[in-house]
């Protein structure tokens, strides 16, 4: 009876993450020194369902891992390891090769081993730091013993401290003892220190604990196996006396188990650092970008949301049968007309009443509903969000410098595939405000702020849109060596008249970097202009505002969701199109007086003190355009990269919400187009790509084919 | 059950012993065209589109086909044949088309269809060099039933997004000229 395993796998890896990102904001909250039991206890209780997962799955090496990870966190558990900075760093950067770990065996790809035993070896590093010295042996000898072969006759030392309710468990001590005599020549020595006197005694606890020796050709897996069951009711070390060097402490120091002195482990941990540093995260980098394609299609839906959702239906059905009813009235009411019996009691006007005030309904309801199911896909932003805390904590530790996170509007919702592709933008913002925003922490007391710089990271509703906000405290932008920069990189010329925003908005452009020094956290120059590009992909938008000393504040605005957009229905050339309306900054009629032609071709509108250039969206669509004159013509106003633009339209209509179909779905990109819907009336509307469509007139109109 | 029906199947196959498609067949002007009946979902009559701005003039829009963003594609324009007003017999034959990795569902307006044909794989003609009247990537063959000529068509050659994305780039020309 084979049951197939790989259908719960998804499951696995789902509640695995949750693990990992539970240990990994654990460990951050935790403190150096005594740590609170509780985090800690939360922390191996994470630890602890991963390594049983994978063993039942048959992920051996995430298991192992785990195994090790978990008997370091044990010992902060007992509290015969203190808590250092050391070991706090050690377990965050554990946890990142499980996830790659992880992450390997769901796409089943092959792991870096290298990493791994790099990993392997700093974990063990720290174990046997604290084993050396301590009379805690704990598990510290059995990692050693996992690097030596098994060959020929080995003597194997198992020190077994069963809990005191090992046996409420059913669990036979004699019985495991019979099963490794079976392996091999079995010795047993007992301690009994821990009897107490007999009027004292529960006959239920166990106050028995054993030295044993085991000789034959065993290797340690199947010493393992006959403890398998009591592993986490006892201290078990297996130690291999053939290996001198582990022998010597695990064979004696046992019984005073809980008493390890403290303050030995400082001076203790202090050695392995340099072996911490040199493993860095680079392969880590490398792996975790590896993949993602398999990454799980399903969301987790809260039960509110659903049970919200089954009103609505509820609701829509009783709509549903009002109607029902009315229809069914009018119908009596034309029969008995059609009879000559005048006696019918409901008139039409008043079937007519109801009958209207349930399309109203139903609409309210169609639209409820539509809202409740959009919800389902939406998550609250701490996805996104939980990764900073480490993101900060790594770098301000890597540049020296002292920097405080304050998270607001974690439970801000956003829709999952908007969330997916924020991330990284994201990350990269955070980065950048650390690494180029707030200053040093001497700097910082020069300039007379406090020696810690804050990082203010806020979500938040507003209208139809979510708006995040990265907001720090430091040096804010440089106009004047941007300015430079930019002149130097021939992004705007000598000559150009920029407004201070103006300026600041350049860092969005591509190939811009003012970092003195390429470091690899920043400073290459593609960040930004990815950044903005990822989002303006989402159909959102980015801006930062900043005051030289007081700090820059980046700001994005995202649609709530990528499936519904709420649009301005405008007609070009008999066709209906649909622009987003967040594009749109304004919509108005064209005064001659404003046009302006330069170089005899392109057109430009004086809106207010800006000049804006005139796109016809008629040249743009290779229509005939008869209209010379664009006085009173309606222009919407749109912004692209930053800057305004008209677009001439032939007519403008209603605004409108619009479900996004794609066009690629069966036809192809098309340049000027973002997508497709379907309007009330069943006709296809094609929504507009703003950028698409400035692209598009920029290249005729270097063909020179536009009439502009 | 299945051991039932199997030997039956088998035995219809040894009887015909040649392996029958069946076509579906469409008029342009007199010209009678096929395709493979399994790549038919639906024919539906001629209805208005949507344009597509800066598309090739054989393409004639996209359609709400049932919630799904469906393009339409004019044959004779494609064929380069003189194109005629579309009237109450113009259909438009909706085709499954592979292709670039994925599945697209696609439209093509015909003047009218005409038959269902059995036609032999033994009976499909590789097509005569035509030099540069007609892409001979287009067809599959051609097939002679009723002493009438029938061109069958590689619906996922015609169709291939390839020639549309040429297509296009000379369709921009051509809006701009």
């Amino acid at each position: 009876m084979s049951i197939d395993m790989s259908q719960f796998h998804e499951a696995f890896f789902e509640e695995s993450f949750e693990g990992l990102e539970i240990m990994e904001s654990e460990l951050l909250t935790l403190d150096v020194g005594e740590g609170d039991v509780e985090i800690i206890n939360t922390i191996f209780r994470a630890a602890h369902s991963i390594k049983g997962g994978a063993g039942t799955f048959g992920f051996m090496n995430v298991s192992e891992f785990t195994h090790v990870m978990e008997t370091l966190l044990d010992e902060m558990r007992a509290g015969s390891r203190r808590v250092t900075q050391l070991t706090v760093d050690a377990l965050l950067e554990s946890v990142d090769v499980l996830r790659t770990m992880l992450e390997a065996a769901r796409d089943k790809n092959d792991v870096d081993e290298e990493m791994v035993a790099a990993r392997y070896a700093v974990l063990n590093d720290i174990l046997n730091a604290e084993g050396g010295s301590s009379v805690e042996s704990g598990d510290t000898a059995e990692v050693v013993a996992e690097s030596v072969v098994a060959t020929g006759q080995q003597v194997w030392s198992i020190s077994f401290i069963p809990h005191a309710d090992l046996l409420m468990a059913g669990n036979d001590p004699v019985r495991m003892f019979r099963a490794l005599s079976e392996l091999g020549e079995l010795d047993a020595t007992v301690d009994l220190s821990k009897l107490p006197p007999f009027n004292e005694l529960v006959p239920e606890d166990l106050y028995l604990s054993w030295t044993l020796q085991l000789t034959g050709d065993v290797s340690k897996g199947d010493i393992e196996e006959v403890f398998e069951w009591v592993e986490d009711d006892c201290e078990l070390s297996i130690t291999l006396l053939n290996d001198a060097t582990a022998e010597a402490t695990s064979g004696s120091a046992q019984p005073e188990l809980a008493t390890a002195p403290v303050e030995a482990s400082d001076a203790v941990l202090a050695e392995p650092e340099p072996t911490v540093k040199s493993t860095e995260l680079e392969p880590k980098k490398k792996a975790v970008k590896a993949k993602k394609a398999t990454e799980s299609a399903s969301i987790r839906v809260g039960i509110d949301k659903v049970d919200e959702i089954i009103n609505l239906v509820g609701e829509l059905v009783i709509t549903q049968s009002m109607l029902d009813q009315a229809g069914e009235d009018l119908e009596a009411n034309a029969e008995l007309s059609a009879s000559g019996d005048c006696g019918s009691q409901k008139t039409n006007a008043d079937i007519l009443l109801r009958l209207s005030k349930g399309l109203a309904q139903l609409e309210r309801n169609t639209r409820e509903l539509q809202d409740g199911v959009m919800r389902i896909r939406m998550l609250p932003i701490s996805f996104v969000f939980s990764r900073m805390p480490r993101l900060v904590h790594d770098l301000s530790s890597k540049l020296d410098k002292k920097i405080e996170l304050v998270v607001a509007g974690e439970e801000t919702e956003l829709d999952k595939t908007v969330m997916e592709n924020i991330g990284d933008p994201l990350v990269h913002l955070v980065r950048n405000a650390l690494d180029h925003g707030v200053e040093t922490p001497a700097i910082r007391l020069a300039a007379g702020k406090t020696e810690t710089g804050t990082l203010n990271l806020n979500a938040y509703h507003q209208g139809g849109n979510v708006i995040i906000e990265i907001k720090d405290d430091g040096a804010g932008i440089n106009k004047k060596k941007v300015l430079a920069k930019a002149i130097e990189k021939g992004i705007v010329s000598s000559t150009d008249k920029l407004s201070d925003s103006d300026i600041n908005n350049l860092i969005f452009a591509p190939g811009f970097s003012t970092a003195d020094v390429v470091s690899d956290v920043s400073g290459r120059g593609v960040g930004m202009d990815v950044v903005k590009t990822s989002i303006n992909k989402l159909g959102g938008r980015v801006v930062v505002q900043s005051e030289e000393g007081k700090g820059s504040v980046f700001t994005i605005r995202l649609p709530l969701t990528l499936a519904i957009l709420d649009g301005q229905l405008v007609t070009v050339g008999g066709e209906s199109y649909v622009i987003p309306l967040i594009a749109i900054i304004e919509s108005l009629q064209v005064d001659r007086a404003h046009i302006n032609a330069v170089a005899g071709k392109a057109e430009v509108y004086k809106l207010r003190d800006e000049y804006i250039p005139i796109i016809r969206a008629r040249s743009v669509f290779g229509l005939e355009d008869c209209i010379d004159d664009l006085h009173e013509s309606l222009m919407v106003i749109v912004e692209v990269d930053g800057a305004p633009v008209g677009i001439i339209v032939d007519d403008l209509q209603g605004q409108q919400q619009v479900v996004i179909k794609s066009l690629e779905t069966n036809y192809r990109k098309v340049e000027t187009m973002s997508g497709a819907t379907i309007l009330g009336d069943g006709t296809v509307a094609l929504i507009w790509d703003v950028n698409g469509m400035v692209n598009v007139h920029k290249k005729k109109l270097n063909k020179g084919a536009v009439k502009a | 059950m299945s051991t039932l029906l199997e030997p039956v199947s088998d035995d219809v196959e040894a009887a015909d012993n040649i392996h029958q498609n069946q076509y579906l067949t469409f008029l342009l002007g007199a010209e009678e065209y096929g395709v493979d009946i399994l790549r038919v979902q639906e024919i539906r009559g001629w209805d208005s589109v949507t344009t597509i701005p800066n598309a090739p003039a054989f393409i004639k829009g996209v359609i709400n086909l049932r919630g799904t963003i469906v393009s339409i594609l004019d044959l004779r324009e494609r064929f380069g044949i003189a194109s005629v007003d579309y009237n109450e017999l113009t259909v438009v034959v909706v085709l499954r088309v592979k292709g670039d990795g994925k599945d697209r569902i696609m439209g093509v307006v015909v003047d009218a269809v005409s038959e269902v044909y059995h036609i032999a794989e033994n009976e499909l003609k590789d097509p005569p060099d035509l030099g540069y009247a007609i892409n001979m990537d287009y067809m599959k063959g051609m097939a002679t039933v009723d002493n009438k000529m029938i061109s069958i068509l590689d619906i996922d050659q015609l169709m291939s997004l390839k020639d549309i994305d040429d297509a296009t780039e000379s369709g921009e020309h051509l809006a701009e000229g």
